[in-house]
C-alpha cells in the first residue's frame, strides 16, 4: 500500500531530514493507488492499476539548488537520495530567484479523502462500464467510456521546520454515445472525490439522449449568436482565462492583464458586474488540497468581484521583488451561479444554441486571450424557448473576456474538473464556419 | 502534476512550449546517465521469466518490454539557467493475451520474484476483462526475428556532452536575442534516450537504443506605450537525432524566400534566436492580415503539423474504428470511402506516405513495440485514400496480413498501442524551386513555423496560425502579416494543392510530445515535406480589440 498515514509520512521524512547536511532541505513525499477501465464499442478495451510512491529531496547552499527523487525508502535509500541532491547542489549554477523554504505555517481542513473511494476495486469499475454499454446498446447507440480513480497522499517537511500533509481521492468519468447510425453523438463527464455522488448509470443516460436527440443535424449559417454554455463547454475557456491571473507576467508587459503604458489591470472592471469568481479549498462540493507545492497555505480567495480583477497570483519570488505578500494560485474555481435550471434558460430565449461542450480549444492570440475551437456531441438550436433541432457543429473564434461582457444570464452551478462552473447565457458568441463532424 | 504546474515549475510562462504532465523517472546525477544499466543477457532471462510464466497460466500471446528511460531537459531564461533535469526510469511491462483478451501489468522491481508477479498480474485482469469482452484479439503473423539490434545513427552522444556546453548554448542565443531587441527570452532543451529491450513468444529478442532532441525557445518584443506583446517561437525542428542537431552546419541551411535562414538537420539556434528577436520586434508593427482567399505558400516546418492534424490522425485505423471515440474523436476517412478506391483525398499530385525509417526522423526504430520490423508503405497515391495505419491486432480488419509496425508506449509501465509513424507528403518530382513557386503566387500569403492549431474530432474542419506570415504580391515577397489564421475542410484542403517544390527543399517537422489515449501517452513524430501551394485557402484575421 502506498499510501501512509500522517504519522507514517512525519517519521519518513524527519528521518530523511536528519541526513541532510545542506543550508537547506525540503523534502516532498507522495503516494497514490489508481485505477482505471477504458471502452469502446460497446466492449473493454483496456484496464489498469498503478501504485506510485516518490520522495523528492530538494537541497540547497545559498542560492543553488539540487533536487534527486527516489522510490524506495529504506535507511540506505534515504542517505542516497538526500546525498545525490547535495551532490547537484554544489554542482549547480546560483539561482537568482531561490527563496528560502517556508517555516511553519497553518493549514485549513479540507475533506478532500473519502474512503469509499479508495476502496474501489476492479469488479466496481466492470460495473460501471456495464452500465454505460448495456443501455447504450439496447438504444442503438455506441458507448466509449473512461474511469479514473485515485486515492493518495503528499505530505512535505522542511529543515525550518514546515511540515504539511494532505490525503485526497479522486473519481474522473467521460463517456461518449453515438448512434449506430453514425448522425448523432453525446457526452457527459462527472468527477468527484465521493464516489458515493457518483452514478454511471445516469450520467451514461444523460450521454445516450444527447445522442439520439442530435441525430441529423441541420447546417446553421455561423455568425454571432447567443448561446447558452453548459458548465463543460465554458470551464476550458475560463481556466485558460485566469492563466493570465499572473502578476508577474501582468507586470512584465506579456499578458491580457498588462496595462497600456505599463502597470497591470488590477482593480480594474474587465467582465460583466454579475461575475464572481473565487477560490476556497474547503468548498464542500470541490474540496481540493489547503497548500501547495511549495506548502503554502491556500484559503478562500477572490479573483474576479463584481466583474473587478481583486487578485493576481504572486510566487515568492516575484512577490518579494514587489514588496507584497505572496498570492498562491488556486486549486479550484468557484463562479456564483444563478437558480435558473438549464430548462429556465431554454426557455428564455427567443433565438439560440444550446453547447454542450468546447472541444480542440487553442490560443490564438494571448494578447486578447483569443480561442478558437469547435462545439461537439450536442448542438442544438433554440427558437421561443423550445429546443428546436440539432444543428451541425461550430468553430469559434472568441475571448473569455467579450464572453464575460456579454452575458445574459446565470444558472445552477455544476462540478466539471474539481470547479464549480454554472450554466450561463451569453449573447453575441462568435462562430466563424460549419464543421461536418458528428 | 497537472500541465499547467509544470510549465510553471519549469519556469516557461507566456509563449512557451507545452510540456507534458509528467517527467517520468527518477531525478539522478548527471554521470548516472552513462551508467550501462541491466545487461542484455539479465535483460533476456527477465523477459524469459516473464514469458515462461504466461505461458504456464495459459497465455496465447506474452510479450515483455524492459525499458531504461533517461531524460535530460535543460530550461534557461534570459541570462539565468533556471532548471537541469536528469530522469532516468526503469522497469518491465508485461502484456498477455488470455481466454482472447489483452491484460496489461508493470513493475520496476525487475527481479525473478517481481517480473513473475507483475505477469500473473496482467493474466488476472486479461481474464477478469474476458467476461465481458465481445471482440477476441486476432493478431497479424509476425516473423520471428531471434536476437537482433538497432541504434539511432549518430555522431554526438548527448549524455557525453557536459551539461554546461549545452546551458552556455542556449545562454548565447539568449544574449544575442536580448541585444536584437528581445524583451524576454525562455530556452529549452530537451533530450532523450530510449533504451528498449522487446521479447515475446513469436520467439524475437530485440534490443533498441533511441535518441532524440528538441532544442527550442520563445522571444518576446514588448511595446508598454501600446500594452502589446509579440513572442516568436524557434524554427527548429525535434529530431531523432544526436547533440550533432546542435552544430549549426551552413550546409544544412536553406535560404527561406522571405531572405532569412530556415534549416534541415542541423540547427543554428543563435542565428534562429537572433533573427526571432527581431522578426518579434517588426511584428510589433506589422501590418494587419486583410480577410479572404489566398494562396498559401506553406513552408515544410509549418506544413508537418497540418500534414500530422489532417493526415496522420484520421488516418489511424483506432481512430476510424471508434476506439477513441471518447476521447480525440473518429475520423471523417470512413473505411468506405477507403474500401471505394476513389475517396479524393488530395489532388493528384498528393502523395502521402508513412514510415518509421526515415534517417534523422522521430519515429525511425528498427522495429516497433511488438516486435514488428519497420517500414514504409502509402496511405494516399495520386490523391486517392489507399491505406491506413495498424498493428498487429487491428489489420484483420482492413482485410491485411501484416502490421504496418506502428506499435508504441511512451514507457515500460504503459502499454503499447496505436500511435502515428511519421507521415510525410512526397516532394514533387519536376524540378521546382520556392523563388519559382513564389514568382508563380498573384495574391498569396507565405506562412513558416507552427502555430495555433485546432482540428474538430472527424477531422473535417481545422484551423491553423504559424510563427511568422508575408504577404505575396504578384510574385514578389511583400512585409510581415499579423494576425492571419486558415480555416479550411481536410478533403477541400488537400484538393486546392497545386504544386509542390522538389526535392532539395525537403525539410523535417517534428512533434516531440504528442498525446493519444486515456490515460494519455506522448509520442514523438516527424513530417516531411517540401514548401506547397494551397489555391484559394479561406484566410480570416484574428485581430480583436479589447
Amino acid at each position: 500500500m502506498a499510501i501512509y498515514s500522517k504519522e507514517e509520512a512525519k517519521q519518513l521524512l524527519e528521518k530523511a531530514l536528519s541526513f541532510s547536511k545542506a543550508d537547506a532541505c525540503e523534502i516532498t513525499l507522495n503516494g497514490s493507488e489508481s485505477g482505471n477501465i477504458r471502452y469502446a464499442r460497446n466492449s473493454v478495451s483496456t484496464a489498469g492499476h498503478r501504485s506510485n510512491q516518490t520522495m523528492s529531496v530538494q537541497s540547497s547552499f545559498g542560492k543553488k539548488s539540487g533536487v534527486a527523487t527516489i522510490d524506495e525508502f529504506d535507511d540506505a535509500s534515504l542517505q542516497k537520495v538526500v546525498g545525490r541532491s547535495e551532490e547537484l547542489a554544489q554542482l549547480a549554477p546560483e539561482n537568482p530567484e531561490f527563496m528560502e523554504p517556508l517555516g511553519p505555517q497553518e493549514y485549513l481542513d479540507s475533506k478532500t479523502y473519502v474512503e469509499a473511494t479508495a476502496k474501489i476495486n476492479p469488479e466496481y469499475r466492470a460495473r460501471v462500464a456495464s452500465d454505460s454499454i448495456k443501455p447504450a446498446a439496447a438504444k442503438d447507440v455506441t458507448a466509449a467510456g473512461f474511469l479514473n480513480d485515485s486515492a493518495g497522499f503528499t505530505a512535505m517537511a522542511n529543515t525550518n521546520g514546515l511540515f504539511a500533509y494532505n490525503q485526497s481521492t479522486d473519481i474522473s468519468f467521460t463517456v461518449t454515445m453515438r448512434s449506430n447510425d453514425g448522425t448523432g453523438s453525446g457526452w457527459s463527464s462527472r468527477d468527484f472525490n465521493d464516489v458515493n455522488k457518483f452514478d454511471a448509470a445516469e450520467a451514461s443516460a444523460v450521454a445516450i439522449d444527447k445522442a439520439i436527440q442530435s441525430r441529423n443535424a441541420k447546417a446553421i449559417e455561423p455568425g454571432k449568436y447567443t448561446v447558452i454554455l453548459e458548465p463543460a463547454a465554458s470551464s476550458q475557456l475560463l481556466q485558460n482565462m485566469f492563466s493570465a491571473f499572473n502578476a508577474r507576467t501582468a507586470d512584465e508587459g506579456r499578458s491580457f492583464m498588462s496595462k497600456e503604458g505599463g502597470g497591470t489591470k488590477l482593480g480594474e472592471k474587465i467582465v460583466d458586474e454579475r461575475v464572481n469568481f473565487w477560490s476556497d479549498p474547503q468548498h464542500p462540493d470541490v474540496p481540493s488540497a489547503p497548500w501547495n507545492g511549495e506548502g503554502q497555505a491556500r484559503k478562500k480567495m477572490n479573483w474576479l468581484e463584481n466583474g473587478v480583477v481583486k487578485n493576481l497570483a504572486y510566487s515568492r519570488y516575484w512577490a518579494k521583488e514587489k514588496g507584497v505578500e505572496p498570492v498562491p494560485t488556486p486549486s479550484n474555481g468557484i463562479m456564483t451561479g444563478g437558480d435558473a435550471s438549464l430548462e429556465d434558460l431554454i426557455k428564455d430565449t427567443k433565438r439560440g444554441v444550446l453547447v454542450t461542450r468546447l472541444w480542440y480549444i487553442r490560443t490564438v492570440d494571448p494578447q486578447t486571450l483569443l480561442y478558437t475551437g469547435l462545439t461537439r456531441d450536442g448542438t442544438f438550436y433554440i427558437e421561443n424557448g423550445k429546443i428546436k433541432h440539432p444543428v451541425k457543429n461550430f468553430r469559434f473564434n472568441e475571448s473569455p473576456i467579450i464572453m464575460l461582457n456579454n452575458l445574459e444570464a446565470l444558472g445552477k452551478q455544476v462540478r466539471i474538473n474539481g470547479n464549480l462552473i454554472p450554466y450561463m447565457k451569453v449573447r453575441d458568441f462568435t462562430f466563424t464556419s460549419l464543421s461536418d463532424a458528428v | 502534476m497537472k500541465r499547467r504546474d509544470f510549465v510553471q515549475l519549469a519556469g516557461l510562462g507566456a509563449g512557451a512550449v507545452m510540456l507534458p504532465g509528467q517527467l517520468t523517472g527518477n531525478a539522478i546525477p548527471v554521470e548516472a546517465l552513462l551508467a550501462p544499466g541491466m545487461d542484455i543477457a539479465a535483460k533476456k532471462r527477465m523477459a524469459d521469466v516473464a514469458l515462461n510464466t504466461a505461458k504456464s497460466f495459459g497465455a496465447s500471446y506474452a510479450d515483455a518490454r524492459i525499458g531504461r528511460y533517461l531524460n535530460q531537459y535543460v530550461f534557461t531564461r534570459e541570462d539565468k539557467v533556471q532548471n537541469v533535469t536528469n530522469t532516468e526510469s526503469f522497469g518491465i511491462g508485461i502484456r498477455v493475451i488470455a481466454n482472447g483478451t489483452w491484460g496489461f501489468a508493470s513493475t520496476n522491481n525487475v527481479t525473478e520474484d517481481g517480473v513473475k508477479k507483475a505477469t500473473e498480474q496482467a493474466i488476472a485482469i486479461a481474464k477478469a476483462n474476458a467476461k465481458i469482452q465481445s471482440e477476441p484479439v486476432k493478431l497479424a503473423p509476425v516473423k520471428s526475428l531471434g536476437e537482433v539490434s538497432w541504434k539511432t545513427p549518430l555522431q554526438k552522444d548527448f549524455k557525453e556532452i557536459p551539461v554546461s556546453e549545452k546551458a552556455d548554448l542556449l545562454l548565447s542565443a539568449n544574449a544575442s536575442a536580448m541585444e536584437n531587441g528581445a524583451n524576454f527570452v525562455n530556452s529549452a532543451l530537451f533530450m532523450v534516450n530510449e533504451q528498449k529491450y522487446f521479447a515475446s513468444t513469436e520467439g524475437s529478442y530485440i534490443d533498441q537504443d533511441v535518441h532524440r532532441i528538441w532544442p527550442t525557445f520563445g522571444v518576446t518584443a514588448i511595446d508598454r506605450s501600446q500594452g502589446k506583446f509579440k513572442s516568436r517561437q524557434a524554427l527548429s525542428a525535434p529530431m531523432g537525432m544526436g547533440y550533432e542537431y546542435m552544430d549549426g552546419l551552413s550546409s544544412e541551411k536553406v535560404e527561406s524566400p522571405a531572405g532569412f535562414n530556415l534549416f534541415r538537420k542541423s540547427y543554428d539556434i543563435v542565428e534562429d534566436a537572433t533573427l526571432a528577436a527581431k522578426q518579434a520586434k517588426e511584428m510589433l508593427e506589422a501590418k494587419s492580415v486583410e480577410p479572404g482567399k489566398y494562396d498559401l505558400v506553406l513552408e515544410p516546418n509549418h506544413l508537418g503539423l497540418t500534414i500530422h492534424e489532417s493526415v496522420g490522425h484520421p488516418l489511424e485505423l483506432d481512430r476510424v474504428l471508434g476506439y477513441e471515440a471518447n476521447y480525440a474523436g473518429t475520423s471523417f476517412a470512413t473505411l468506405d470511402k477507403w474500401k471505394s478506391k476513389n475517396f479524393q483525398y488530395g489532388s493528384d499530385i498528393v502523395n502521402l506516405v508513412a514510415d518509421k525509417t526515415q534517417e534523422g526522423s522521430l519515429g525511425a526504430v528498427g522495429y516497433d513495440d511488438e516486435g514488428v520490423a519497420c517500414k514504409e508503405w502509402d496511405l494516399v497515391r495520386n490523391g486517392i485514400l489507399v491505406n491506413y495505419q495498424a498493428i498487429r491486432d487491428q489489420v484483420h480488419m482492413i482485410d491485411q496480413q501484416e502490421s504496418h509496425g506502428c506499435c508504441y508506449s511512451q514507457s515500460w509501465n504503459d502499454v503499447q498501442f496505436q500511435r502515428m509513424p511519421n507521415v510525410s507528403l512526397e516532394p514533387g518530382k519536376e524540378p521546382y524551386s520556392i523563388k519559382e513557386m513564389i514568382k508563380d503566387v498573384e495574391k498569396g500569403i507565405y506562412i513558416a513555423g507552427r502555430g495555433s492549431y485546432s482540428i474538430d474530432q472527424q477531422r473535417y474542419n481545422f484551423q491553423f496560425g504559424g510563427t511568422v506570415f508575408y504577404e505575396i504580391k504578384n510574385g514578389e515577397i511583400g512585409p510581415m502579416l499579423n494576425d492571419v489564421a486558415y480555416q479550411s475542410n481536410t478533403q477541400e484542403f488537400w484538393n486546392s494543392c497545386t504544386k509542390i517544390c522538389d526535392a532539395s527543399d525537403y525539410r523535417m517537422f517534428g512533434s516531440f510530445f504528442d498525446g493519444k489515449g486515456q490515460p494519455p501517452q506522448i509520442s514523438a513524430v516527424s513530417h516531411g515535406s517540401s514548401t506547397t501551394r494551397f489555391n484559394g485557402v479561406n484566410v480570416i484575421n484574428t485581430g480583436r480589440n479589447i
